[in-house]
């Protein structure tokens, strides 16, 4: 047999290595960013303490500023932790569920809030906040009640945010049209079949399935149509026929005036859409106003910002915050206190706005800071109603029947983000046309039925 | 009598050979010396042994076990329950058939398309390397970041290249991640998985033996007919090598199913399911009963196809 030469299997091989060079770098980045550490000296007794957080911005910042903090309190030493949601979610909670004890300080969500402390995994942090200084009164109280079980606060917020609508007033006016400040989804619908066109979307919506993704969008409809998760009784309500003329509502909005590609958009590529000019209206996040309002935007200044839109109900905002909480199993509480309540006081809004830039003010947390003449100043266009609409959510009972938790968006179960999850799945498939939506609600109410009655 | 002599020779060897052994035999008769020679091995094994087999069996011990995380108080031995949750929740077939839809689909067309492109590139032409090192570097990307940019920059109905190129045909201009969750899917690993098929397939070619395609030339073969004749038979064994490793690979794809479709649509492969068991549902117990479903299958699976469909396994390679 002959040989042959191969000459481009240098080049392949060198190709390889050059990737698998790359690869091993951006490895050595994300270790790096995932568990970057901030030291100082320490000084006779000195005290550690582990913050596990999430990858946003404004946690970030906390990192960056925590130097001021250790600079006024010498022998603590803080040391951070950053990882993505995802990731965050399951490492803090196989720590604390098998009592390793790694964190004396961890960020979770109001979802987890209420949840964690019935299981007795943090601690209470009413005997830390009461003092003049920190003025708990302050922290907006939707925001309060969401992080509070049994009437004791289990968690400090560190950045809260509801939902509302937001509009690209130019596409709007060019149609002739107007957007009510408190409009109803039913006059939503109305504008967003009028502005749609071969170039542009009427709105734009979360449809990605996801308790946190399609469903956070979701269950705020559902709660204004009348229907809701559960009843008192534990009963799931998922194929009542509110929740299936949400549902229904939802498909057609889509279909009619959402993006043609619905089931592959989140708010990131809504976000792009917007920035694009490719949509008339997105109902999504307060925090995301801040992102179409930033210098990079190209529609800064173009946007207007409206209540969530309702039907039976007063409002329909959701609620959420990242909020910070200590686990029973740190040995130093006092220290992670001391530092919770820096993180999350008016001074430290006061340190960000001075030293960062007072649009990177973490927001939706303290009353406060929305009278802060500076604030104001840089967030004009969407701080007053992100104030508004976060005082005026009622986490204990969004909907229009009573609830038996705490949560706007979520149910504060452990199951949920399993039943959230498969029946947002279902409902993808009906959004897609595989079945229908009865058929994905029938099949989601045996779901949510078992989760269901493991609550009684 | 040659054929005789040789059978008398080669008789003779094997009772010399049997000699051997047992004159080696009786030389290591020693016990101490046996006894240390195998402990000298017991290290290497149990390490191979706790490597290989205690997760496994670790995963056997938490699928009899209720164990959700969010349920610390909850934990407790539940013998088969788990199993018996596994196969009444109706997640298991659906699963499967989507496992195997998607694998099949992904490695066929990856085999042709890698088929396509090993004829070409054994061809001789000007830009010969750089072609070649151009079409492997799908496969060194990496999956999630190769799903992320078919997400946003091919299949995209705003910006989307695919729907682009098919606005200027004229052709329908479909939302993929919506109407065709599966097709998007396999598009995405058919992309990944060519380079790998055509590596292999391209090796095949290289090691055809040219005096017998001279032959055949000679002989007035058409190209067809010696590719039919010659080229196919001799690369029936790096076809079997390619389905083989890439249906192993493919088996466990996640990233472009987590990026695209998060499960929907048909897509909720094993792998997938295992995932969401697991780190939504924070259900370590049935995830794990998941796992030693999933691997009983392979198995099974996997004995079952090297017996009987693959002639590498079964006669090995004839040069």
């Amino acid at each position: 047999m002959r040989q042959r030469k191969a000459p481009w299997l240098g080049a392949a091989a060198a190709l390889f290595t050059a990737a698998l060079v790359s690869a091993s770098c951006g490895g050595g980045t994300d270790t790096a960013e995932e568990a970057e550490t901030t030291t100082t000296e320490t000084a006779a007794t000195p005290v550690t303490i582990t913050v596990a957080t999430v990858n946003n911005g404004q946690m970030k910042d906390m990192e960056q500023l925590t130097a001021e903090y250790e600079a006024q309190n010498p022998g603590v030493d803080v040391v951070f932790q950053i990882m993505e949601e995802g990731d965050l979610r399951s490492s803090v909670t196989a720590d604390i569920a098998s009592g390793a004890g790694q964190y004396d300080v961890v960020t979770i969500g109001s979802y987890e809030v209420p949840q964690w402390a019935a299981n007795g995994w943090l601690t209470d942090l009413t005997p830390y906040v009461g003092t003049p200084e920190y003025d708990v009164d302050d922290i907006i109280k939707p925001v309060r009640d969401a992080l509070s079980y049994e009437g004791q606060l289990y968690a400090v917020p560190f950045y809260g945010e509801s939902s509302i609508l937001m509009y690209n007033k130019e596409i709007i006016e060019a149609a002739g049209l107007t957007v009510p400040n408190k409009p109803t989804w039913q006059e939503v619908a109305e504008i967003a079949k009028k502005v749609k066109s071969d170039k542009v979307n009427g709105i734009c919506m979360r449809g990605k399935p996801g308790w946190g993704e399609s469903f956070a969008v979701l269950t705020t409809m559902v709660q204004t149509f009348g229907g809701n998760w559960y009843d008192m009784d534990w009963k799931a309500g998922v194929n009542s026929p509110e929740f299936t003329q949400a549902i229904t509502f939802y498909k057609d909005l889509l279909e009619t005036a959402g993006p043609k590609d619905p089931l592959s958009y989140s708010f990131n590529e809504c976000l792009n859409g917007m920035k694009n000019g490719d949509f008339a209206m997105w109902y999504d996040a307060t925090s995301l106003a801040g992102l179409l309002e930033s210098d990079d935007s190209p529609v800064k200044g173009k946007m207007g910002y409206v209540y969530a839109p309702v039907v039976k109900t007063k409002n329909s905002g959701w609620l959420w915050a990242w909020s910070l909480a200590i686990p029973k199993t740190t040995k130093n509480v006092d220290a992670a206190a001391d530092f919770i309540t820096w993180a999350t006081s008016k001074e430290y809004h006061q340190l960000v706005g001075e030293t960062l830039d007072w649009n990177r003010v973490p927001p939706g947390s303290r009353t406060s800071t929305f009278e802060n003449p500076n604030y104001k100043e840089a967030a004009a266009a969407y701080a007053p109603i992100t104030l508004e609409v976060m005082s005026s959510v009622n986490p204990n009972q969004p909907g229009v029947n009573p609830q038996p938790w705490v949560g706007i968006q979520y149910v504060s179960i452990p199951e949920f983000q399993d039943v959230g999850n498969q029946v947002a799945q279902l409902v993808a498939d009906a959004v897609a046309g595989r079945i229908t939506v009865k058929e994905a609600l029938d099949k989601g109410q045996e779901i949510a039925q078992k989760a269901g009655d493991a609550q009684k | 009598m040659p054929a005789f002599s040789a059978r008398l020779w080669f008789s003779r060897d094997l009772r010399e050979v049997r000699l051997f052994l047992q004159k080696a035999k009786s030389t290591t008769k020693k016990t101490a010396d046996k006894a240390k020679l195998k402990g000298l091995l017991y290290p290497a094994v149990i390490f191979v042994i706790i490597l290989t087999q205690l997760p496994f069996l670790l995963t056997i011990v938490f699928s009899s076990i209720n164990w959700n995380l969010l349920k610390p108080a909850d934990r407790q031995f539940v013998g088969l329950e788990n199993y018996a949750t596994v196969f009444s929740s109706g997640d298991l077939i659906p699963a499967l058939i989507a496992t195997i839809t998607m694998t099949t689909m992904a490695v066929v067309s990856s085999l042709l398309l890698g088929l396509l492109f090993a004829l070409l590139l054994d061809r001789k032409f000007k830009g010969r390397a750089l072609a070649r090192t151009l079409i492997i570097t799908p496969f060194l990307v990496m999956p999630a970041a190769a799903a992320l940019s078919w997400k946003f920059s091919m299949f995209d109905t705003n910006i989307g290249a695919v729907n682009y190129f098919a606005g200027l045909l004229g052709l329908p201009e479909p939302a993929w991640i919506t109407d065709y969750p599966m097709v998007s899917i396999v598009i995405v690993l058919a992309w990944q998985f060519t380079p790998f098929m055509m590596l292999i397939l391209l090796a095949g070619l290289q090691s055809q033996d040219q005096e017998v395609l001279e032959a055949a030339a000679v002989d007035g073969s058409s190209t067809w007919k010696t590719f039919q004749l010659i080229t196919m038979p001799h690369l029936r064994v790096y076809f079997e090598i390619a389905i083989l490793l890439g249906t192993i690979i493919l088996l466990q794809v996640f990233d472009p199913i987590a990026i695209l479709t998060k499960g929907t649509g048909g897509t909720k492969t094993l792998s997938y399911l295992l995932y969401e068991r697991a780190f939504i549902g924070l259900n370590v117990g049935e995830a794990a009963a998941y796992g030693v479903i999933v691997v009983v299958i392979t198995i099974v699976l996997a004995t079952l196809a090297l017996r009987t469909l693959f002639s590498v396994f079964t006669r090995g390679v004839r040069a």
